[in-house]
C-alpha cells in the first residue's frame, strides 16, 4: 500500500524539456537570507553588495521585516571600486565593528552579490582571513547569493553547501535532514522518525552553531527541499549517502519520503503503519476538504521557488488538478526525478524563462490558477486570471502530514475567493 | 563601504522605474542581472498596480559575462520595441551592469529603433532613488520638449507626481481643483499618466506647478531656461501654504487668486475645544525634505504642537532643512542611517512621530504614536479612498491622520484618573484602536526589542523593562515610592517623566530619586 500507483503511459521524467532563455522574473539567491537568518539564531548574514541588494532584502518579502534583523548590507561605494586592496580593508573594518557590537554572533556569512562577483572581490579569501582573526569565537564562511549565479531558493542551497566542508567528521550511523524548515514542521518530521525507532537525527542547518551536525561515511541524509542540489553533492563528497524520494508534500509525498528513510533503517511494515496511520488519515481528510474547489481545475506554474515539480505532483495526484505547464528555474533530475516519475506525461515541462513568451502561453491557455511571483500576480488578476503567489509557499509551513490540508488550502483560497466575491453591478 | 540595515531610498534605477511606470507609452530597457526584477513588485504589490511596470530587463547571468552581454542588450532592446511599440524608450544600466560598461545608450544609438531612445546615466554607487527619478524625468523632458506657441488661454503644467509616491494620485486632483477655481487650465500633468507625446507639448503652458522638488526640480529649471516658463516654489501642504500657493500661482499667471473654502474644515477642527489637548504635544519630524518642511509648519502653526526634532534623509535638501531647523530652534538630523534616526527619536522622547514607514516601526518599538507623512511608503499608504495631502482637502486629511494615533481629549484624562481600572487602564491604549493598541514598555525606558543589531549587546533576550535602562537607571537609584508613583503616570508621558526626573536629579547632584524628587522635577519642567 505504500508503493505509488503505477502511472500507465509514460511520465514526466522522460518528457522533453522546453528550455527558454530571455527575461527571468525571479528573485536572486539573496532572498533566502530572509528565512535563513531566522532559522540560524547565532548567525549573521553580511551581504557585500550594492544599494540594490539592501533594497531587495527589505522589499522582497512584500513587507519590511523590522524585527531584529541579523543581516545587513555592506554597500560598495565608488572608492571601493577603485582598488581591490582597499575593498578588503574596508570589509575587515566593517566586520570587526559588527562583531564587537554583536558578541552573540558565532557564525558570520559573507554573502557575495552581483557587483562583488563582477569586480571579483574574493570573499573566500576574506572569509579565511577573517576566520583566523576572529577564531575561535566566530567562524566566517562565504557563499554567493548573486543573481548572476543563483535564483531565489538556490541561495539556501549555496549557504548550506558552504557549511558542509567545515562540518566535523563522525563515523556514527546518523540520519541528517537537510533544509531550513519552520520549527513546527521540523519537530513533526523528527517525531515521526523517532517513533519508528530511527535515530540519532540531526538537522542542517542547526539552529545554533553548538548543535552543528557531524558528517562521515555512515551518515545518510534526506533533503527536505527540492532545491538543495549543491548541498547534496557536497555531502556526498564528504562520504554521506543520499536517500532519494519524492518530497514530503501532501499525504502521498510524506508517506513515500518517510518510507524511503524507514526502508534504509530497516523499519518493519507494522511499525511504519502504527506510526503513520493516524496522521495519514488526518492528512487525507484535510486534503479532501481543502481541495474541493481545486478538483478538475487547471494550473500553470511560472518558474519561481523550485518547488514547482513536487507541488504539481501533489496537486495533480491528490487534489485532482490538471497541470498545463510546470516551469522551474532549473531542473535537477537527481532531486526531483522521483516526483517527475509520478506525474503522467501531458503537461509542458519548462526550464528557465522568457517571461513575455510564457505570459503569452498563459493567456492562450487561460488556466484556472496560475502560480507566479509577486511582480506578475496583480497584473494577471487584472486580466481575469486567478493567481497564487509563489513566495508564500516558501514562508508557510507546508511540509508533512499535518500541513497537507493547509498546503491545498493555499491553492484553493484564491479560487474560492474569486467565486465568493460579487463585485459587479447586479444584472 | 558602509553597513546598512534598512534604506530610505532604493538605487537610482528604481527612481527611473518610478517615472517609467507612472507614464504611458514609454518603455524602459534596463541592463541588469536576474534578481533585479524584484523591483516590479514594488509597483504591483505596494501600489496595487494592475499592469507590469513597462520595464524589460536583460537578466544576464554569470555565464554571459565572458561572452556578449552587449549583444544580449541589443536583442532585448529590439524585442522590447517590437513587442510593446512604445512612443519613446529610455535605456540604462543597474548597479551590476554599470560595472561591465556595455554603454546601453551607445548600443541603442547604433540600432534602427524608429522612436526616440533616451540614454540614462545613473551612477549607482554615488546616487540614490530620488536622484534617479529627478534625472530621468529631466532627460525625458530635455529630449522631447521644445519651445512652442503658448495656449491662447492661461494653462500650466503640473510636474512631479509619479509612481509609488506618497498620495501623488490624490494630490493631482487637489491641484487641479485649486487651478480650476482660478480659471487656469491644465496643459499636461507629468510624469503621472503622461505619454511621451504629451511631453512634447509641455512648452505650450504658461507656467509650471512643481509639486515635488525631489522628482522634478531639474525638469522645471530646464523648462524655465528653454521655454521661459516660471515655476512655483510653494508646496501647498497645509492651510497657510495653500493660501500662499494660490497667491503665487495667481501672480505668476496674472489672474485673480480665487478660492473656494467651503470644504476646508481644518481651521475650525483645530480651534474647537476638543483640540485643546493637542497643545504643546512634542512631535519629531522625519521624512523627505518637502514633506518635512510642510509638516513642521503645520505642526507648529496649525496644530499647536511643539516640534522637538526635524530631519530628512535626502542629503540634496540638507541646506533648507538645516535652515528650517534653526528657525524651530532644534538641530537638523540629515541622515539616511535608520539607526541614527532611531537613536535621535529615543533621545528626544517625543509624544508623537511624524515620519515614514520606517519611523512607524521605530514608534511601534518605543511605544510612541506615529503618523506617516512621507515616502518610503507601504501598501497601507495607498488607501482606496480619496486622501490627498495638498490643498484644502489635504489639510482636512492631515488633521485627521495626525490625531488618529493619539489618545483623544477627555479620554486622556480618564485614562489617567482610572489607571487602576482593570479594563480602562492606561496601557489599554487609545480606545479607538481596538486590538492594535501600542504596547509601550512599562518603564518608558528603552524599547523592549531594540533591533539595533550592531549596537545592542543582548539581542536575543527581550529586554525586561525594569532596571535595564542603560544610562539613567544604572547610576541613579529610584526609591520604591518614587518608582511606584512613576508607574501611575500615563504611559505616553512616562518615558519623558523618567528622563526629565533623572536629568533633574543629576543636575542637583542626587544619587537617589525619591517621591519628592519626582514632584520637584515635575514642577521644574512644568510649562
Amino acid at each position: 500500500m505504500n508503493t505509488p500507483t503505477p502511472v500507465p503511459s509514460g511520465t514526466c521524467r522522460d518528457a522533453p524539456i522546453l528550455k527558454e532563455r530571455g527575461q527571468r522574473e525571479v528573485f536572486c539567491g539573496l532572498t533566502g537570507i530572509i528565512w535563513l537568518h531566522r532559522k540560524m539564531q547565532d548567525a549573521f548574514f553580511l551581504v557585500v553588495g550594492s544599494r540594490t541588494c539592501a533594497h531587495l532584502l527589505q522589499s522582497a518579502a512584500g513587507v519590511m521585516i523590522f524585527a531584529e534583523p541579523r543581516f545587513g548590507t555592506a554597500i560598495l561605494e565608488e572608492t571601493d571600486l577603485a582598488g581591490m586592496a582597499d575593498a578588503h580593508e574596508e570589509l575587515d573594518r566593517e566586520v570587526a565593528r559588527l562583531l564587537s557590537r554583536r558578541p552573540d554572533i558565532k557564525q558570520l556569512f559573507l554573502v557575495g552579490s552581483c557587483p562583488s562577483e563582477v569586480i571579483k572581490l574574493d570573499l573566500a579569501r576574506a572569509a579565511e582571513r577573517l576566520t583566523q582573526v576572529h577564531a575561535p569565537h566566530v567562524r566566517v564562511l562565504n557563499y554567493s547569493g548573486s543573481g548572476i549565479e543563483t535564483t531565489f531558493t538556490q541561495g539556501e542551497d549555496a549557504c548550506l553547501a558552504s557549511m558542509v566542508p567545515v562540518l566535523p567528521a563522525t563515523d556514527q550511523r546518523e540520519l541528517l535532514l537537510v533544509g531550513a524548515l519552520p520549527d513546527v514542521v521540523e519537530d513533526q518530521a523528527v517525531s515521526l522518525l523517532t517513533q519508528m525507532g530511527i535515530g540519532p537525527i540531526r538537522v542542517l542547518p542547526a539552529p545554533r552553531t553548538a548543535e552543528t551536525p557531524g558528517i562521515g561515511p555512515n551518515t545518510v541524509f534526506a533533503c527536505l527541499q527540492p532545491f538543495l542540489g549543491d548541498t547534496a553533492a557536497a555531502l556526498t563528497r564528504r562520504g554521506a549517502r543520499m536517500i532519494q524520494a519524492p518530497f514530503p508534500f501532501g499525504e502521498e509525498g510524506t508517506t513515500l519520503w518517510l518510507r524511503a528513510i524507514a526502508d534504509e533503517f530497516g523499519v518493519d511494515e507494522d511499525t511504519f503503519e502504527r506510526v503513520t496511520a493516524a496522521p495519514r488519515a488526518r492528512a487525507r481528510k484535510a486534503i479532501a476538504n481543502a481541495s474541493e474547489a481545486l478538483r478538475g481545475k487547471s494550473i500553470f506554474f511560472m518558474p519561481d521557488s523550485q518547488l514547482e515539480i513536487p507541488l504539481a505532483r501533489f496537486l495533480t495526484r491528490e487534489c485532482g488538478m490538471e497541470a498545463i505547464e510546470i516551469g522551474q528555474p532549473y531542473i535537477h533530475k537527481g532531486l526531483v526525478g522521483p516526483d517527475l516519475d509520478l506525474i503522467p506525461a501531458g503537461p509542458t515541462i519548462s526550464e528557465g524563462q522568457d517571461v513575455d513568451k510564457q505570459l503569452d502561453r498563459v493567456r492562450a491557455a487561460r488556466p484556472d490558477l496560475t502560480v507566479c511571483g509577486l511582480g506578475l500576480a496583480n497584473p494577471l488578476e487584472a486580466e481575469g486570471l486567478t493567481t497564487k503567489w509563489a513566495i508564500e509557499l516558501v514562508f508557510t509551513p507546508v511540509h508533512f502530514y499535518e500541513q497537507a490540508g493547509d498546503l491545498a488550502g493555499l491553492f484553493s483560497r484564491p479560487v474560492r475567493r474569486r467565486a465568493l466575491l460579487k463585485l459587479e453591478a447586479a444584472e | 563601504m558602509k553597513l546598512t540595515v534598512w534604506t530610505y531610498e532604493g538605487p537610482p534605477h528604481v527612481g527611473a522605474m518610478r517615472v517609467a511606470t507612472a507614464m504611458k507609452g514609454l518603455h524602459y530597457v534596463l541592463h541588469a542581472p536576474q534578481g533585479d526584477t524584484y523591483a516590479d513588485l514594488l509597483f504591483t504589490m505596494i501600489e496595487r498596480r494592475d499592469h507590469r511596470p513597462p520595464v524589460t530587463y536583460t537578466t544576464f547571468e554569470g555565464r554571459d559575462l565572458g561572452e556578449d552581454t552587449a549583444g544580449i542588450f541589443k536583442v532585448t532592446c529590439q524585442e522590447a520595441y517590437d513587442r510593446f511599440k512604445p512612443q519613446a524608450m529610455i535605456v540604462g544600466a543597474s548597479c551590476t551592469a554599470e560595472l561591465i560598461q556595455d554603454d546601453p545608450g551607445g548600443l541603442a544609438e547604433t540600432m534602427q529603433i524608429p522612436v526616440p531612445v533616451i540614454p540614462l546615466e545613473l551612477p549607482s554607487y554615488q546616487r540614490k532613488e530620488n536622484f534617479g527619478s529627478d534625472e530621468t524625468f529631466y532627460q525625458i523632458v530635455r529630449a522631447l520638449a521644445a519651445p512652442m506657441d503658448r495656449t491662447p488661454d492661461v494653462t500650466v503644467n503640473i510636474l512631479g507626481p509619479l509612481a509609488l509616491g506618497f498620495r501623488h494620485r490624490d494630490d493631482i486632483e487637489e491641484i487641479k481643483g485649486l487651478l480650476y477655481e482660478m480659471g487656469i487650465g491644465v496643459n499636461v500633468v507629468a510624469p503621472f499618466d503622461a505619454a511621451p507625446m504629451d511631453i512634447t507639448n509641455l512648452g505650450a503652458a504658461h507656467a509650471n506647478i512643481l509639486m515635488y522638488p525631489e522628482h522634478a526640480e531639474s525638469a522645471a529649471r530646464h523648462l524655465e531656461r528653454t521655454c521661459g516658463q516660471p515655476y512655483t516654489k510653494t508646496i501647498p501642504i497645509g492651510v497657510a501654504a495653500t493660501h500662499e500657493f494660490v497667491s503665487e500661482v495667481a501672480q505668476m499667471c496674472g489672474v485673480e487668486p480665487k478660492k473656494d473654502l467651503s470644504r476646508l474644515r481644518q481651521p475650525w477642527w483645530s480651534k474647537s475645544v476638543d483640540s485643546t489637548y493637542l497643545t504643546g504635544k512634542r512631535v519629531f519630524l522625519f521624512g523627505d525634505a518637502t514633506h518635512v518642511q510642510a509638516a513642521a509648519r503645520i505642526a507648529r502653526d496649525e496644530m499647536g504642537f511643539e516640534v522637538v526634532g526635524i530631519g530628512c534623509y535626502n542629503r540634496e535638501f540638507a541646506r533648507p532643512i538645516r535652515a528650517l531647523a534653526r528657525d524651530f530652534g532644534v538641530e537638523a538630523l540629515i541622515t539616511d542611517d535608520y539607526l541614527d534616526v532611531e537613536k535621535a527619536i529615543e533621545d528626544a522622547a517625543p509624544e508623537m512621530i511624524l515620519g515614514t514607514q520606517m519611523e512607524r516601526h521605530i514608534g511601534k518599538r518605543l511605544g510612541i504614536p506615529c503618523a506617516v507623512i512621507s515616502a518610503p511608503v507601504h501598501v497601507q499608504d495607498f488607501p482606496a479612498r480619496y486622501s490627498p495631502q495638498m490643498g484644502w482637502e489635504g489639510a482636512n486629511v492631515i488633521f485627521d491622520t495626525w490625531i488618529h494615533p493619539l489618545v483623544m481629549g477627555l479620554e486622556e484624562h480618564l485614562l489617567a484618573m482610572f489607571r487602576e481600572d482593570f479594563e480602562f487602564h492606561d496601557e489599554a491604549g487609545p480606545s479607538h484602536h481596538g486590538g492594535h493598541a501600542p504596547k509601550p514598555s512599562d518603564a518608558g525606558g528603552p524599547a523592549p526589542q531594540t533591533p539595533r543589531h550592531i549596537s545592542g549587546t543582548k539581542m536575543d533576550e527581550p529586554r525586561s523593562d525594569e532596571g535595564s535602562a542603560p544610562t539613567g537607571a544604572d547610576v541613579m537609584v529610584w526609591l520604591a515610592d518614587a518608582e511606584k508613583e512613576l508607574k501611575k503616570i500615563p504611559f505616553f508621558v512616562r518615558g519623558k517623566a523618567r528622563r526629565n526626573t533623572e536629568r533633574f536629579a543629576a543636575d542637583q547632584g542626587l544619587q537617589e530619586i525619591s517621591l519628592d524628587t519626582l514632584y520637584e522635577a515635575k514642577a521644574h519642567f512644568a510649562r
